[in-house]
């Protein structure tokens, strides 16, 4: 059994306009001040390692996801990392066709567990698995202890 | 179904913002409840985490992104979520979990960050309204609140002074709450009184603050605690929830009939059939001090309009007859919605495990019952525990 | 072995760490946009609204008249039977007085708000609306209301057609 009478004229039929309106200010939690204070003022990557699991995590964070023990163990991500995986987007975030088309890559370094997702800053046909980068970070006085201070990941030279 | 016991706890401090991400905030929980229960994450086969709308932290299916600070990595998980409901209802889903004979031990981990939510977590609360029966009209969350408080003075013929005594005593009782928000051991009635009006009858120290916070426990079948020699294991004695019509302007206010529902439920698994005389304790879920007595009723430790006479008596009072909210509640400790879990079956768990310190009820008690409320004012969830 | 937690973990931050970056953070403003299909109940009472009416919708298994109106009954979970119109005057169920608007900002102007149950629809089947022409000495629940409609030409087909519930007068219907 269904509705007993349906509307067949769709004019009579009403939608409703609105939004969701809100504003977010996200802090970077216990790990994330040591990691962006570090960048910030420094320039260095840093990871946070589980003696237990053997695992160095990056982005850092406070506690090992396998173990549950807090980690104290700090040390600097290697200068070159080497893309994972890759895709280009052709499209901007409202679905319009972007000015030029943007390389995204998840990035890893060596001996290091998670990585970035970032821009590489190159050529679409240039980029392939397994190229070696480095940041590109903002000038120091622009940098703001935010992801973005990493600007993009270069092919790295040799 | 299985015999489930609640065997260690943990909670953050409540604030109104902390430093911490959720993640770190459900890690800190969690670290501490395995710490309490003496047991690692290897041990445990199940995860549970319960939250409020992802609106507050500002991230979508905020479940899967702090599940790795809940211990979740490689595990059996799931999110529950019915509002404000959810402080108890994840409970009830450990319960299940270990209950049904899936998981032998389970973590429970509850988390709210509303501090994420700029310049205040109302305007998130704008959205759970209908788009458009409600919200043309602009409401404030406070409001609902407001109605139903009027509805139930105006019924009873309750004084704002007799509703004002339970933030007093809830606020007082927080003094000995090492996380809580808004002790205060000096507040009085006319403080309640010539505070702020918001929305009358609501008044400023009639409610609880928003608050940043998290907190877990470690559930376990009979079997567990056995083989792990838990000393003070406190029992899910019976569990019930109920949701009432979403049309809320279609029923009294006057009467939680919803809790009523899930109360029974509980009490009849828990094999209760005069509540008044059988439960010794309470923690009837306070995010507004009316709100306390509104639950008092709907779990059938007072008979309707009741419950402030009892207030007043100093029945509900840490050494009274009856003492609820021992752990100074929402209103003293704080309502980060969902990790208010750590003043609801936290609080039952450590007072009849005999560690609730300087909270520690005078007499002796076996049996306590909780609730927690949510959505647009019909959803119930209680649990009854004992030793 | 377990023992019971000594330390209570948690870093407070005041307002001013937040708003003024004392801590790293990142901002984020969501540009979330929606709109909502009515549905037949809502649609029909909508319209309805546009030409100054309430309407609602019978259930024939529970003998009642639900209001709002929807298309099927949650209680006997059976299709609605039919529309019925309702009057335009009730009860205040409820009310409060409000100095905060939807933010949480202060306002000097309360806005008085509340529950009225409208009369033709089974007991207690109301709305949340506004109520005007009331002051906090003259309002009280079980007031009889009527609703004050705006002119027809300004009516969207939306519940502010009716802008708020005012007293009903001696011998008006
Ligand atoms: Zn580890
Ligand atoms: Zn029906």
């Amino acid at each position: 059994m269904t509705f007993i009478e349906k509307t067949t004229d769709h004019r009579k039929l009403r939608r409703w306009e609105g939004n969701i309106e809100a504003d977010y200010i996200y802090t970077s939690g216990l790990a994330g001040e040591r990691f962006f204070t570090e960048l910030r003022k420094n320039g260095r990557i840093l990871a946070t390692h589980c003696p237990r699991c053997d695992l160095t995590y990056l982005p850092p964070r406070m506690y090992c996801e396998r173990c549950l023990a807090e980690l104290r163990d700090w040390k600097e991500v290697p200068a070159t990392g080497r893309v994972e995986a890759f895709t280009v987007a052709r499209l901007d975030e409202e679905g319009h066709e972007a000015p030029e088309p943007q390389v995204w890559a998840f990035i890893k370094f060596p001996g290091i567990h998670g990585g970035f997702v970032h821009i590489v800053a190159a050529p679409e046909e240039k980029v392939k698995r397994g190229l070696e980068v480095r940041p590109r970070l903002k000038p120091q006085p622009l940098r703001t202890g935010e992801i973005t201070d990493i600007e993009a990941f270069e092919p790295a030279e040799h | 179904m299985r015999k489930v016991a609640v065997i260690g706890a943990g909670m953050t401090l409540f604030r109104r913002r902390l430093m911490e991400t959720p993640k770190e905030l459900c890690f800190e929980a969690t670290r501490m409840a395995l710490d309490s229960a003496g047991i690692e994450l290897k041990d445990v086969d199940a995860v549970i985490s319960g939250s409020a709308p992802d609106g507050f932290d500002g991230v979508h299916m905020k479940g899967e992104y702090y599940s790795d600070g809940c211990g979740a990595y490689g595990k059996p998980y799931m999110r529950v979520f019915v509002g404000g409901g959810t402080g108890v209802f994840s409970a009830i889903s450990g319960w299940y979990h270990i209950a049904s004979g899936l998981a032998d031990i389970a973590l429970v981990v509850n988390e709210e960050k509303m501090s994420s939510c700029q310049p205040h977590p109302q305007s998130v609360f704008a959205h759970i309204w209908d788009p458009i029966l409600d919200r043309p009209l602009k409401p404030n969350l406070i409001w609902i609140f407001a109605m139903e408080m009027n509805r139930y003075m105006t019924v009873h013929k309750i004084k704002k002074e007799d509703i004002a005594l339970v933030a007093v005593k809830n606020k007082r009782n927080a003094v000995d709450h090492p996380c809580a928000q808004l002790a205060d051991p000096n507040i009085t009635v006319d403080d309640v009184l010539n505070s702020e009006v918001l929305a009358w009858p609501v008044q400023r120290l009639d409610i609880s603050p928003p608050s940043d916070g998290a907190a877990a426990l470690v559930m376990a079948s009979e079997d567990a605690v056995k083989r792990l020699h838990v000393e003070t294991p406190v029992w899910m004695k019976g569990v019930g929830w109920c949701i009432d019509s979403t049309m809320w302007t279609d029923r009294d206010l006057y009467f939680p009939e919803y809790v009523a529902r899930a109360a029974k439920m509980a009490y009849k698994m828990a094999k209760i059939d005069n509540p008044r005389k059988q439960i010794d304790f309470a923690e009837p879920y306070d995010p507004f001090d009316y709100k306390e007595l509104h639950h008092m009723e709907g779990l059938l430790l007072a008979k309707k309009g009741e419950a402030p006479i009892m207030t007043r008596e100093g029945v509900t009072q840490r050494d009274g007859d009856l003492p609820t909210c021992p752990s100074g509640g929402l209103l003293g400790v704080g309502n980060p919605i969902a990790a208010t879990m750590g003043v609801k079956i936290g609080e039952l768990y450590w007072q009849l495990s005999g560690q609730a310190g300087k909270r520690q009820i005078p007499h002796e008690i076996k049996t306590g019952v909780t609730n927690a409320w949510g959505d647009l004012m019909q959803y119930g969830a209680v649990a009854v525990m004992g030793v | 072995m377990g023992q019971t937690p000594q330390k209570w973990p948690g870093i407070e931050l005041s307002n001013d760490d937040l708003l003024n970056k004392k801590v790293t953070q990142t901002r984020y403003h969501p540009r979330a946009k929606f709109s909502w299909s009515a549905g037949e109940a809502m649609s029909r009472f909508l319209n309805e609204l546009k030409e100054g009416r309430l309407i609602g919708r019978e259930c024939k298994h529970c003998n009642k008249i639900l209001f709002p109106p929807r298309m099927f009954c949650e209680q006997c979970f059976k299709p609605t039977s039919k529309w019925v119109y309702i009057k335009d005057t009730g009860t205040i169920q409820t009310y409060s007085i409000s100095y905060l608007d939807k933010d949480a900002k202060r306002i000097t102007n309360p806005i008085y708000v509340g529950v009225v149950s409208i009369d033709g629809a089974s007991e207690k089947m109301g709305i949340m609306h506004y109520f005007g022409e009331v002051t906090k000495d003259t309002i009280h629940i079980g007031m009889k209301v009527k609703a004050k409609w705006k002119p027809p030409l300004e009516r969207t087909g939306s519940i502010l057609d009716i802008e708020y519930f005012r007293p009903l007068k001696e011998g008006e219907q």
